[in-house]
């Protein structure tokens, strides 16, 4: 096996190969997010048609996400001194006719495009405004490089930031570096990984680990996932580095089970690597060896908090302890153990390549760099989008994300997950940073970011959080064990019509006791969406608590659906009601039988003539 | 109910000489005794016998040398780990916060309504089991379920949804 390898002369070599003259390189977005949506019959249609045709000029590749999921399936057609041409929701039908006009004949099929100007001119995925103010230096490869080919990821600078490090500095300047960069952890405590990584590095063992936590709990984002997918070798340089750092020569990656996709490609990642030297023994001829294993979850939300993580990879039930000690102390089998999130890692060879100082650039003061953002919900453009820190919730809400659908009102924006809390229009001029969110009564989290319109009940949105950390409590502690299905009791009861005004004194009581006793962090923040919502929309709980009404239509046992005297006697209704709790002839004014109808909604949604009322 | 004489495990019955348990053993073989193994072999046999009936827990007990309480309880700890047999086809519903704000709960109730059983239930036939799952990372498609496989999204109509179904036998 080479133990010195050349990266310079293999990225010559790649970037030939990639962007040699006269080549069209097609790439088709095939994370989870475009294979549901069909890339992969896409990518059938360009193999088997590619071939067919004879172009051997044409090299297919898969790529990561590009992020904009409602574009899925996107297909890329990228040529040497020519403007990159992005065809979006492609199915195999388009993928024929792209390939025989475009690929073959070389005229771009202008109406599948994502747009063009009056003149003809196409716009590609760059030019919209979605991409505008995004600036990606953790998404930087994903959608663009083929995740399955170690080539492409040296083509752009893979693996020089290892080489640099093991080479040209000691562990004590690469931590040094980390320092001074300040990136803070984005697996949502934003504690900064230069300092976690001097914590590790001085504890004598003969053993330390660093484990990569990929198990994205929070139920709205897809980050790490999307990183795993389109980019896994940048984690893996990313964990030797910080291997190096720390005095480690075994790393873990824990990914939940729920990814297949991501630990595929991680798996044939650390083959490569493994193959080129990369991991293993003596890395560039230096005598720093290290190697990297993956590890599967299995359903629990609570192994995602670095304790718990721990216990889990061990074998046990996954539970967390109390700390300290701190893994930096005692982690994995009680030796010295770093534990860095998936999109943290995601910077770290950025940082050690281009210096602190270019990665102190973007972002504010306190929180540098960029916050990868899993926006969702009601909006208009769903994606994952990567913003410099110090942004504004507005410009990503309404510039990048282009507002609500349908015309209807902003609500509110939940980000940090299950921990995290409800931000109304009021807040939405705050520039985004760790301490400024906490500030407004949220949290950074991982980055998932939710945005509901006036449609969305704010008591039913807080059940679903608290519906959840109940589920994912792992049981240890009391306070969250018991003291969060007390709360979801008096919720229940409240979108049942049958809360009181003590409720919701009580719902206060428990979360402030809770927050003070539970053990995790699981426990201490599973109280915020219900604290946050209350703050902001308590005339949403008192209207439900005294008037018994659920003003956005949400909560089922308020609603009651009656026909005007609008009704056309249309007989639509009669016929979409599964209980057949609607009479009336043709033609004759319909009436619901409230005894028999089980409220839902199908009756309103499809009479055309408005003439059905819900309160 | 169920005949008490017949086997606990209802499922047409893993016996001792089902050759699965010698693949389970090699697996096991094949790992690194002190490297918490728990996991990783619960997982390869949820995967080969698609749950973990007692019979397979005991296995991997004595094979282990992990005594049955602490599989048991790890097996029990984690929602990827099935105790009962689920149906041929795993309909899992996302409950993620996207897809819940874009009104999952509509699609859940429906799929529960078409197939008459409750969450976390297996139709009387066998053929589905139906869950609610965590986000499926295609939030860009919500509110959206996942049945074996195959994703579907974009159900905010729900009158796709017996269609859908149709298509698994
Ligand atoms: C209940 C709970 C769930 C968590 N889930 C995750 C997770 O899914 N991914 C993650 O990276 N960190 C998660 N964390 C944070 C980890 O405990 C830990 O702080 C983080 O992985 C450290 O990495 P970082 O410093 O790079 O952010 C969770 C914490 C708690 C309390
Ligand atoms: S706070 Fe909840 S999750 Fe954390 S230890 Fe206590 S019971 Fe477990
Ligand atoms: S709300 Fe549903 S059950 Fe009630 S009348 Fe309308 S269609 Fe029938
Ligand atoms: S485009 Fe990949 S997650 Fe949506
Ligand atoms: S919330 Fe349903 S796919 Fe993410």
């Amino acid at each position: 096996m080479m133990t010195m390898v050349d990266l310079t002369g293999l990225k010559a070599k790649a970037l030939e190969e990639m962007e040699s003259e006269g080549t069209l390189r097609v790439v088709v977005g095939m994370a989870t997010c475009g294979q549901s949506a069909g890339a992969r019959r896409v990518m059938e249609t360009l193999k088997k048609d590619v071939a067919g045709l004879g172009l051997d000029n044409v090299k297919v590749a898969v790529t990561g996400c590009v992020g904009m999921c409602t574009y899925e399936p996107i297909v890329e057609v990228l040529q040497p001194g020519k403007k990159k041409v992005t065809y979006i929701r492609m199915d195999a039908e388009k993928t024929a006719r792209v390939i025989q006009e475009h690929l073959k004949d070389g005229k771009p099929v202008l109406e599948y495009t994502v747009g063009h100007d009056h003149a003809g001119n196409l716009k590609n995925l760059e030019d919209l405004q979605f991409y505008a103010k995004q600036e990606r230096i953790v998404l930087r490869n994903c959608g663009t490089i083929n995740p399955e080919n170690i080539h492409e990821y040296i083509a752009r600078d893979g693996y020089a930031a290892l080489r640099k490090a093991l080479l040209e500095m000691t562990p004590e300047t690469v931590i040094d570096e980390m320092k001074k960069s300040g990136l803070r952890g984005r697996g949502g405590a934003g504690f900064p990984t230069g300092l976690k990584w001097g914590f590790a590095a001085p504890n004598q063992a003969d053993q330390k680990y660093i484990i990569c936590n990929a198990d994205e709990g929070d139920p709205g984002a897809f980050m790490d996932r999307s990183v795993l997918e389109g980019d896994p070798h940048s984690i893996l340089e990313a964990m030797a580095i910080g291997g190096y750092a720390i005095g480690a020569s075994k790393g873990y990656i824990y990914v939940r089970a729920e990814y297949p996709v991501a630990v595929e490609r991680l798996k044939i990642a650390i083959a490569q690597a493994q193959e080129m030297g990369l991991l293993g023994r003596n890395i560039f001829g230096s005598n720093f060896s290290f190697d990297i294993e993956i590890r599967l979850g299995a359903g629990a939300f609570v192994c995602g908090e670095e304790t718990a993580l721990i216990a889990s990879i061990e074998g046990k039930r996954g539970m967390s302890r109390n700390k300290p000690p701190f893994p930096a102390y005692k982690g994995l089998w009680g030796k010295p153990t770093v534990i860095n999130n998936v999109e943290t890692l995601a910077n770290v060879a950025q940082i050690i390549l281009k210096g602190a100082d270019w990665f102190r650039s973007f972002g504010t003061e306190k929180s540098p760099g960029t916050k990868v953002f899993a926006l969702g919900g009601k909006i208009n453009n769903t994606g994952l989008v990567e913003v410099p820190m110090g942004i504004t919730l507005r410009e990503v809400i309404y510039d990048i994300g282009s507002g609500c659908p349908q015309g209807k009102a902003f609500k509110a924006v939940q980000t940090g997950g299950p921990s995290g809390g409800c931000i109304t229009a009021a807040d939405l001029d705050t520039p985004i940073d760790f301490d400024n969110l906490v500030a407004i009564g949220s949290m950074m989290g991982s980055g998932g970011m939710i945005v509901m319109d006036e449609d969305n009940c704010m008591v039913d949105i807080a059940k679903f959080f608290l519906d959840f950390t109940v589920d994912e409590s792992c049981g240890k502690c009391t306070p969250c064990r018991e003291g969060t299905k007390r709360m979801l009791e008096i919720l229940d009861r409240i979108v049942a019509g049958e809360g009181t005004m003590q409720d919701l004194e009580n719902l206060e009581d428990l979360a402030e006791n809770i927050r003070l006793t539970s053990l995790c962090a699981l426990g201490q923040t599973a109280p915020n969406p219900v604290m946050s919502t209350m703050k902001h929309f308590l005339d949403e709980y008192v209207a439900h608590v005294q008037d018994k009404k659920c003003p956005a239509g949400v909560c089922k046992a308020l609603l009651g659906y009656m026909i005007t005297a609008d009704c056309k006697g249309c007989t639509k209704c009669k016929r979409v009601c599964p209980v057949d709790a609607i009479t009336g002839e043709v033609k004759q004014l319909h009436v619901i039988d409230q005894a028999l109808c089980i409220r839902c909604g199908a009756c309103f949604n499809v009479c055309s003539f408005n003439a059905i009322a819900r309160n | 109910m169920n005949d008490q004489s017949t086997c606990a495990c209802s499922c047409g019955c893993i016996t001792a000489e089902d050759p699965r348990f010698a693949e389970l053993k090699s697996y096991i073989d094949s790992l690194d005794q002190n490297q918490g193994i728990t996991m990783p072999v619960l997982q390869e046999a949820q995967r080969s016998f698609g749950y973990l009936p007692l019979e397979v827990q005991k296995f991997i007990s004595e094979n282990t040398g992990v005594p049955l309480a602490e599989i048991y309880g790890v097996a029990t700890f984690y929602s990827q780990f099935a105790i009962e047999p689920k149906g041929r086809h795993h309909i899992g519903v996302c409950m993620g916060t996207a897809c819940y704000v874009k009104g999952s709960q509509k699609v859940l109730d429906k799929l529960a309504e078409e197939l008459k059983i409750k969450v976390g239930c297996t139709t009387a036939d066998g053929r589905f089991t139906l869950e609610a799952t965590r986000c499926l990372g295609c939030c860009g498609l919500a509110p959206c379920i996942m049945i074996d496989d195959d994703v579907f999204g974009k159900l905010d109509d729900i009158s796709r949804i017996p269609d859908i179904l149709g298509k698994y036998e």
